[in-house]
């Protein structure tokens, strides 16, 4: 198992390193440069000139590629000019944020999804099924960000239950209580889509694992039915579950950029899109080998998961 | 199976009670505390890096320049400095500056520290200069020298006359900042701001808020509020409903469609219109607007007040030349402009022989002081057809546009939208009408106009130090650049917010600044 894991880590790096390069190429192709979005309309050739020239954006490509990388080597990810402070101190705040919004998403996709799929399995065919079959059709359908408005339209200011956005209160804010009274909103919003699909996934794994010997077996020997369903069954239909759930990290890593904005979290998805739009590219490199480490990273927690649960797959 | 539903039932109601009892005490925001909803997070907090309106809302409150808008105008009166004379021939500007004023970090405010202010964005060798890039710092690139005489007195001397020097100086550009706060910050000075303002700078949170408190030892009439906080909202629809919510006191920059949930007696929205035009480029140098009767009847045949009032809802009022209304002392009341009349557009273009003229028009997708440029594009568009004009649209992302625009339309297209804010007259007309400003010698004409007349205008007014005499001159280049019609003037924006009800003193600039020194909440 170490071997495995580094062998993956070291997988990581040809990885980030084409990656970056891809990430540095677009940037560079599409139109318009940190000099115009600084300027807007005082960019006059003249102008442009003076601050490529300061931000050391005058050099070739190649150059400008090669003194990047071999800060990054160092540690150093460079300074952002749209937000006047290193691109580390930067990256690591908001992703923290976005790791806290995302990681409680995917924890509220995972209970809640894995209860309905078991529900739907346990009752299938019946009401309860039907609901939650219908129920995720519509998780899966809504476009987030409109969930959002609505949500916030609804909790936020009609009834005034939940925060309309931010992270923390302004005043008398700060904890971990205020935190969760923030988080409510987005997380719930980020998770219904991956909620849906682990959902439907639980349901067709626990629909195929009830069927099987042991199970019968299990039933036959006196076992309770929740031990039966929860003890046998859902540790056998896990197998299939995790990866999907390692997948489903990822899309709630890039369902945060909608997320962020509407809810106004100070992640990095947010951070992206405005670094996106201020051709700011050192902190769109920044956060983009942040996010690309962490998506692989999950995918391998998930891999070795799956690994422990079930040992016929190592070998 | 009964014990599985009994199960998930009781986990679920569980989850009900929970919540609730975890829910913090309601934190109201205390009266002496200002929660401002911005549109972005701001970029820096020193001004001379700063280009951006969302930025200066802040620094107008950290810091003060030599002079300032006179409230409610785009009049400079003293502020840092109490008077000034200027010489004969234009060039030399002496300025006595205030006594006991102290930055925000003790040191003293003097005519070394205005000499370093200017000195750090336009000397390369500076030993600040690295505190940079300072992008507007070509709005002093007429000053030749800067001389600390005594400690209260301070002399430009500019390389020529620059009659929009005060002008300038009253930008935030011109905003002073402590250099002792600079030299040590460097550059991470940017996020630890020292001015000499009515508050002082307490915290940035990265994308959650800007803090700022009152400065107990300002020189002046002490600020009514204790503290300030800017939270940056970028959706408006979030910023709208923290407003409706009761999370912000003051919302920038509200949507259209969002003003008429503002309507209450909770509410009190405020508007203001700016230095701003909203306008088309006209290709003057190739194609059928070479034809100066052809661009007249594209002024005709656009309806502005219709675009103002139903595409922008009343957050613009029409235009009817090249100069804001909001610049009082240079502009002319008696301009008619081009009032909507598409059968004077039809006779015009008949008599041009350029009836069905097929039109290529650049529309961007978004932009600073855009408003809402596809949607004003497409209404553009339709009163063409009107008239006979087919115009097709390209639309561009807002930085690829800029660069193709201002590369000049060549012979790629025939009409462009644009919109500028400046802080005076001069600065519109001269970056992008004059013939030395063409796109090939590094301007923004990039239609092509040229006029020696206007040109020699524009020079005039430039030298002119006497503000009525200035006036004159910015009327008579209104006149001509009416007539000639090098754009279609469409629009002025009017800013706008909303405050709640407990918010007194609150009022909107022509510079669009946010003044918040005699705001307070009951």
């Amino acid at each position: 198992m170490p071997a495995y894991v580094l062998g993956r880590l070291l997988a990581l790096l040809p990885v980030l390193f084409g990656l970056s390069l891809i990430v540095f190429l677009i940037m560079a192709l599409i139109p318009g440069d940190p000099a115009q979005a600084i300027l807007g309309s005082y960019a006059t050739p003249e102008n442009v000139a003076r601050i490529n020239r300061d931000l050391g954006l005058d050099r070739s490509l190649p150059v400008q590629y090669l003194t990047w990388l071999g800060n990054v080597v160092t540690g150093d990810l460079g300074r952002s000019y749209s937000l006047n402070r290193p691109v580390l101190d930067e990256v690591l705040e908001r992703f923290s944020a976005t790791l806290i919004l995302a990681g409680a998403a995917l924890v509220l996709a995972s209970v809640l999804g894995l209860l309905a799929g078991i529900v739907s399995a346990v009752y299938q065919y019946g009401l309860a099924d039907k609901l939650v079959t219908f129920a995720v059709l519509i998780g899966i359908s809504l476009p987030s960000f409109w969930l959002g408005l609505l949500l916030i339209l609804l909790f936020a200011v009609r009834w005034r239950l939940l925060p309309v956005s931010g992270m923390y209160a302004i005043y008398g804010g700060g904890g971990f209580v205020d935190l969760l009274w923030h988080l409510v909103l987005p997380a719930i919003t980020l998770a219904v889509v991956a909620a849906g699909v682990i959902a439907r996934l639980t349901r067709s794994a626990m629909l195929e694992v009830l069927r099987q010997d042991f199970v019968r077996t299990a039933r036959a020997k006196g076992v309770s039915e929740l031990g039966v369903v929860f003890r046998h069954a859902l540790k056998a239909a896990m197998v299939t579950v995790i990866p999907v759930i390692g997948i489903q990290a990822g899309f709630v890593l890039g369902g945060a950029v909608y997320i962020e904005t509407v809810f106004q979290w100070p992640g990095i998805g947010r951070m992206l899109v405005d670094a996106i739009g201020t051709r700011d590219i050192l902190l769109v490199q920044g956060g983009v080998l942040v996010v690309a480490a962490s998506y692989v990273l999950f995918n391998l927690l998930a891999d070795v998961v799956q690994r422990l649960l079930d040992p016929r797959i190592a070998a | 199976m009964t014990m599985i539903r009994s199960a998930l039932a009781s986990l679920f109601l569980a989850g009900l009670l929970v919540l609730p009892a975890l829910r913090p005490a309601d934190a109201q925001i205390p009266s002496d505390v200002l929660v401002v909803g911005q549109i972005a997070e701001p970029a820096s907090m020193d001004p001379a890096v700063s280009t951006a309106t969302n930025d200066f809302r802040i620094l107008v409150n950290l810091y003060e320049g030599l002079v300032r808008y006179k409230p409610g105008t785009l009049e400079v009166e003293p502020a840092l400095a109490e008077s000034w004379t200027i010489s004969e021939d234009g060039r030399v500007y002496e300025f006595k500056l205030r006594q006991g004023v102290t930055f925000h970090d003790g040191t003293p405010f003097d005519a070394e520290a205005v000499k370093f202010n200017f000195e750090r964005m336009l000397d390369e060798n500076h030993p600040a200069a690295a505190t940079g890039p300072f992008p507007l710092a070509f709005f002093f690139s007429a000053v030749d020298k800067v001389e600390a005489v005594d400690p209260q007195t301070v002399r430009f001397t500019l390389k020529e006359a620059f009659a929009p020097f005060l002008s300038n100086l009253a930008y935030p550009t011109g905003l002073i900042v402590s250099p002792s706060a600079v030299t040590e910050k460097g550059q991470d000075y940017a996020r630890n701001p020292v001015g000499t303002g009515p508050f002082r700078f307490v915290e940035w949170v990265g994308g959650q808020q800007v803090t700022i408190e009152r400065n107990p030892d300002y020189w002046g009439e002490p600020a009514r509020l204790q503290t300030v906080v800017f939270r940056p909202i970028a959706d408006a629809n979030t910023r709208a409903a923290e407003m409706l919510a009761g999370g912000i006191d003051v919302m920038v920059e509200v949507p259209p469609d969002a003003l008429g949930q503002f309507s209450g007696s909770d509410f009190q929205v405020h508007e203001q219109a700016g230095p701003h035009l909203w306008f088309l480029i006209l290709n003057t140098k190739e194609g059928p607007l070479k034809d100066k009767r052809v661009r007249q009847a594209v002024n005709y045949a656009i309806d502005k007040q219709a675009i103002a009032d139903n595409i922008l809802q009343g957050t613009a009022v029409p235009a009817k030349g090249p100069i804001a209304p909001a610049f009082e002392w240079a502009y002319d009341d008696a301009i008619q402009g081009y009032p909507h009349d598409p059968d004077k557009a039809k006779a015009l273009l008949a008599e041009a022989g350029a009836e069905g003229a097929k039109l290529t028009f650049y529309v961007a997708e978004s932009g600073s002081g855009m408003l809402d440029p596809v949607a004003i594009g497409t209404a553009i568009q339709a009163d063409l057809a009107k008239v006979g004009l087919e115009a097709e649209i390209q639309t561009y992302e807002w930085n690829t546009y800029l660069a193709n625009v201002n590369a000049g339309l060549g012979d790629k297209a025939d009409m462009a939208e644009m919109a500028w804010m400046t802080n005076d007259p001069d600065t519109l007309p001269y970056l992008t009408l004059r013939t030395d400003a063409l796109p090939e010698n590094g301007g923004f004409n990039s239609g092509y106009y040229s006029n020696p007349e206007l040109d020699r205008i524009l020079d005039e007014a430039r030298r002119e130090s006497d503000q009525g005499k200035r006036g004159d001159l910015y009327r008579q280049a209104q006149q001509i650049i009416v007539e000639d019609a090098p754009w279609a003037f469409i629009a002025h924006w009017q800013q706008n917010a909303v405050t709640t009800a407990a918010v007194q003193g609150f009022a909107l600039q022509p510079s669009f600044f946010l003044l918040l020194h005699d705001v307070s909440k009951q």
